[in-house]
């Protein structure tokens, strides 16, 4: 346990859902013999290697039942990233006789952003669709986006910054007229909204393991059967030759057990999470002037509470609420460090100052009402401090006066 | 932990914070827009730092390069307190991470920007007051970083500008409120 420096040991609360969840236990458990005696390659044909592949191919089931999909459809990959970078590119290369146009979101993930940067060095075209002030893409503006020469769609299901859910099946049916391929990064909503990829008629979709209690490096790639896509790593036969490398058997055993656990509770966690989650939204706000929720107020991730704190900045609130013990972020955890405001909140309309000072919640299943209620006190304290030293809020005390 | 001890000492208890009515010199650099922004206020006697004060909006590293420079200021004159540099700052800090010595930057920068002031108001008691050459054009107005080649264009947050129609003073070509006269720019 991690302790103050007079010894006492120290409060900790996780609200970094995004950054990701800690293993559920059943979880580690399911994974422990497989990084011991089952430590087999399931490409071998003795009996050590097939018990490794029965096992992966049993996770690939418990995976596919998560988001109604078919098991063969489902390739595991190294991370959300890895699931997204194999999407873009590999549908790109694989169609791009058909055309070299993508339409893609203006609040995507690094993963893809940074993709289409790579896609674009070979020819490829990109439109970004922009976002309304609460992070959501109209489905008619994809519509108009499409040109002849568009052969791929990809927009996320929900936004880790912000928590906005986007109208993905809308968007699928625009892209199913125009026979065009869609693809969903789905990795901040996959084992925490129901996802279904039939019900939704997505081409592709990205998970992602860390963000429902399974571990890190567990992440899957859903390709509808029938869809060409090349290989991401060259190599040997695994995941139907389409994604080379010794699987990780570990991993994958985590996710399919994370994933059978998300099924299993849905309906409880969402509602558990909801519970925590509006209390917070609707109370952090209170307690302190100048707070505003980022993203849409209903059209969220249960477990996601995201704020703007004007006249401060987020990496100080984040320093300040980790010596009280509790873990939050300022946004996706693969740009925190990046010192630049978010693209996301830029995306929607959100002035650049005011988007320093953001701060994201994500709830996890082990916080409790007592949790919020230590943050909602710990909280004013800290902005109160930060705002005395603010040149920012002392202009704005000053304006007021006037 | 990303910060020094000493980094997080002056983060969680900054000295010298706060504004200066009767300051004799006043500097401020940064913008939000680039995540920092620092006001230094000084008060001069004897040729001697007197008093520092200061107010930060950034992060950790900004909150506790501007204690530290405070803290290095106060009791120096004012020749020495033009010596304290960025690298100076990092080292009485114990070290900050790469991507943060640009907060380094502009602590030192504020303390000497404050002096400029103060020296400006003591030669302008002596002269008649002229205007002076902007030299502001070299810098970024948004995280004052050096722009270097493409002149309407900043390497370090990768911000474009074009000249404020009220001030001719450059700002992000994006923007709709120009940082410098607060004009707000008419979308056409």
């Amino acid at each position: 346990m991690t302790k103050r420096a007079n010894g006492e040991p120290m409060k900790r609360i996780y609200l970094d859902h995004i950054a990701g969840t800690p293993l559920h236990p059943d979880v580690v458990d399911a994974m422990l013999p497989y990084l011991k005696e089952k430590f087999g390659n399931p490409q071998s044909l003795h009996s050590i290697g097939q018990e490794a592949l029965e096992a992966i191919e049993e996770s690939r089931d418990k995976v596919a039942r998560l988001i109604n999909a078919e098991s063969a459809d489902i390739l595991f990959v190294s991370s959300g990233s890895e699931a997204n970078n194999f999407a873009l590119k590999g549908l790109a290369f694989a169609h791009q006789s058909r055309g070299k146009h993508i339409i893609l979101s203006s609040i995507e993930h690094q993963s893809i952003l940074h993709s289409a940067k790579y896609l674009e060095k070979f020819g490829f075209r990109f439109s970004h669709i922009p976002v309304d002030e609460y992070g959501l893409v109209d489905p008619e503006d994809v519509r108009k986006a499409i040109t002849d020469e568009t052969i791929l769609v990809s927009i996320m299901l929900a936004n880790g910054e912000v928590g906005t859910i986007e109208p993905i099946g809308e968007i699928a049916s625009v892209c199913r007229d125009k026979d065009i391929l869609f693809h969903t990064d789905a990795v901040d909503a996959v084992g925490n909204i129901s996802v279904d990829v039939r019900a939704l008629g997505v081409d592709a979709l990205s998970l992602a393991g860390n963000q429902f209690y399974g571990p890190k490096g567990s992440a899957a790639l859903y390709v509808k059967k029938g869809r060409r896509i090349l290989p991401f790593i060259d190599g040997g036969i695994q995941e139907s030759g389409r994604r080379a490398g010794t699987e990780d058997v570990p991993a994958i055993v985590g996710l399919g057990k994370a994933a059978e656990i998300a099924l299993q509770e849905m309906e409880s966690r969402m509602e558990r999470m909801k519970t925590l989650r509006n209390k917070l939204m609707k109370q952090l706000p209170q307690a302190v002037e100048h707070v505003f929720l980022t993203g849409h107020p209903e059209r969220r991730l249960p477990h996601h509470a995201s704020f703007c704190v004007e006249y401060v900045e987020g990496e100080a609130m984040l320093l300040n609420l980790d010596l009280k013990g509790i873990s939050a972020s300022s946004g996706s955890a693969c740009t925190s460090r990046a010192l630049k405001a978010s693209h996301v909140l830029l995306a929607m309309g959100i002035d650049h100052a005011l988007a320093q000072g953001s701060l994201v919640f994500g709830i996890v299943d082990e916080a409790t009402s007592e949790d919020i209620d230590y943050l909602l006190d710990a909280f004013p304290p800290i902005i109160e401090r930060l705002r005395k030293m603010s040149p920012l809020y002392t202009q704005y005390l000053e304006e007021k006066k006037k | 932990m990303i910060y020094t001890e000493k980094v997080m000492d002056h983060f969680q208890n900054p000295r010298n914070v706060g504004t200066m009515k009767d300051a004799d010199g006043v500097g401020q650099v940064g913008n939000p827009v680039c995540g920092d922004m620092m006001t230094f206020y000084i008060k001069i006697k004897d040729n001697h730092i007197d008093d520092v004060k200061f107010q930060t909006f950034g992060c950790g590293a900004a909150i506790a390069v501007s204690s530290m420079v405070s803290e290095m200021a106060i009791g120096k004159t004012i020749e020495e307190a033009l010596k304290i540099t960025n690298r100076s700052v990092a080292e009485e800090l114990g070290g900050l991470p790469k991507n943060k010595m640009h907060c380094s930057n502009l602590g030192a920068d504020a303390l000497h920007k404050a002096i400029e002031n103060y020296q400006e108001r003591q030669k302008a008691k002596q002269d008649p007051p002229k205007k002076s050459e902007d030299k502001e054009s070299c810098y970024c107005p948004y995280c004052d970083g050096p722009i270097e080649g493409m002149e309407n264009y900043c390497e370090m947050c990768k911000v474009e500008f074009e000249d404020c129609p009220e001030c001719n003073k450059p700002m992000n070509k994006k923007a709709d409120k120009c940082p410098h006269c607060g004009a707000t720019k008419v979308r056409v």
